[in-house]
């Protein structure tokens, strides 16, 4: 089955915005009413109505540090593009419309502020992942699989299977993760370059640090665009992220 | 520091068209009257204070480079165009001493100069982003402030500059062995532009906390802040 990308602002768009918006409330309602009907048992697994088993899709800390790792995102992406802005690396810089902090001294204040809510939630993030076996689910990671359903994904036909991970998924979520370890780092590097002289040399000195620092910067936001592309491609995806989802097993 | 009040006033009004402008005084747009918004940053920015001073290392050295590496020309910076640097005369001056000091009596730039001099090659880091290599030489600061009779377990070192500029730092910022009263640059003479007569060089802090033409040190235990400071820029700004 093919499926026909809308163009943004074009009617089609809204309509299938409109649809996506349905689908919403049809999972969201489904998932209630899944709740309502089962019963929790000890281990935490839930009998649906069926008398089969059900889990939660997204457990409570992935939901909880997705969305304070989303608002820290934001802020710290706005105001990075506000303090590039002041001295830029290349011949462009970002308009003061999708920038925060209005000038760089603000910029900075948001920035130093918020990298406190993106270290912490990412360390709790992979404190949780580590104990709980979430990181299982990014494996395998075979190049070969991830091209085939790449190529199955750019024509629309790879299928979303709740609770999975498909290689495209593993690809970029390991992907992503590994950016937000260089941003980190880079990021300290160049706020400390004598105290943490460490991850200043680590990226190649102040100089070159900087630009590793955009680069991973680049790549989550190309993440980022993806990541919400697919989500209004498959709506279904938002919900459990939100309630938790309950999924069969 | 390059941006001047009337185009950071531009910013502001550019911002209230903005989405994000929407976020109550999300820029520090009037210190004297904090927000929501300004409270949080200062609070951070006070936390950030704290824990730059705990990472702080006297031993901890700024990295030094060889004379092939300084960057040539040099690049002036300061809230004002170059033509407007201030022109002290080197005759009649004195550096003013003021606060926890002993002996309180102006230091004149010939006594200054017969002070033990070292010379360092280290790299200034702008709160902008870029990064210059220079060569600048000088009177360690902490021998200075010894040989003042300085009460160094006070808390700040406060500088006021020709120019209205001002700025403050922590007294172990202070102690820092790299940390010097430069008179030189380049192995020339100061020239007005790049701090004359005397500057403070502090590479284990950002450029903004390196005030030129100092004409008054203080040291004390009551915070004075600084030109940009108090505008919203981290006071402790280490590097």
């Amino acid at each position: 089955m093919s499926r026909v990308v809308p163009v943004p602002g074009t009617s089609a768009f809204f309509a299938a915005a409109a649809n996506a918006d349905a689908a919403w409330f049809r999972c969201l309602d489904q998932n209630r009413r899944a709740a309502q009907n089962g019963n929790m048992n000890k281990s935490g697994n839930m009998t649906g109505a069926g008398g089969k088993r059900v889990r939660v899709i997204h457990p409570w800390p992935l939901r909880v540090t997705h969305w304070l790792n989303a608002v820290a995102i934001v802020m710290m992406i706005g105001s990075g593009w506000q303090i590039y802005d002041a001295s830029p690396l290349f011949g462009f810089t970002f308009p003061p419309l999708i920038t925060i902090g209005g000038w760089l001294g603000a910029a900075i204040a948001w920035h130093l502020a918020f990298m406190w809510l993106l270290v912490i939630n990412g360390i709790a993030y992979f404190a949780w992942g580590a104990g709980s076996g979430h990181f299982k689910k990014f494996w395998p990671l075979s190049p070969r699989q991830i091209l085939r359903e790449l190529g199955l994904a750019l024509t629309f036909r790879l299928k979303h299977e709740t609770g999975m991970y498909n290689a495209v998924q593993r690809f970029l979520y390991v992907g992503v993760l590994f950016a937000g370890v260089v941003i980190v780092i880079s990021g300290l590097g160049i706020w400390k370059p004598v105290q943490l002289w460490f991850f200043t040399d680590l990226c190649g000195g102040y100089f070159i640090a900087r630009y590793v620092h955009f680069f991973a910067m680049t790549a989550i936001v190309g993440f980022v665009a993806i990541h919400v592309l697919l989500v209004l491609l498959v709506p279904k995806t938002l919900p459990p992220m939100l309630t938790g989802g309950r999924i069969e097993t | 520091m390059k941006i001047d009040g009337s185009r950071r006033k531009f910013l502001h009004r550019a911002m209230a068209f903005g989405a994000v402008a929407a976020l109550p005084g999300c820029n520090y747009e009037d210190p004297q009257n904090p927000d929501l918004a300004d409270r949080f940053l200062h609070a951070m920015s006070d936390w950030n204070d704290r824990v730059q001073q705990a990472l702080f290392s006297e031993s901890t050295l700024a990295p030094t480079f060889s004379p092939d590496q300084i960057t040539n020309p040099p690049r002036f910076n300061a809230f004002y165009d170059i033509s407007q640097a201030p022109v002290v005369d080197e005759a009649s001056y004195r550096l003013e001493l003021g606060g926890q000091i002993q002996d309180k009596q102006g230091w004149s730039l010939g006594a200054l100069n017969a002070l033990p001099q070292e010379q360092q090659i280290t790299r200034l880091i702008c709160v902008e982003g870029w990064r210059v290599i220079g060569q600048w030489g000088g009177v360690r600061l902490s021998d200075f402030l010894r040989r003042i009779g300085a009460d160094t377990s006070c808390k700040y070192v406060s500088f006021k500059c020709a120019d209205g500029y001002y700025s403050s730092i922590d007294m172990e910022s202070a102690l820092h062995p790299q940390t010097i009263l430069a008179t030189s640059f380049l192995g020339q003479p100061l020239t007005p532009a790049f701090g004359a007569p005397l500057r403070l060089r502090i590479p284990t802090k950002l450029g903004f906390k390196n005030p030129k033409n100092l004409i008054y040190l203080g040291v004390g235990n009551v915070y004075t802040g600084g030109y940009w400071e108090d505008q919203g820029y981290n006071w402790f700004s280490g590097s």
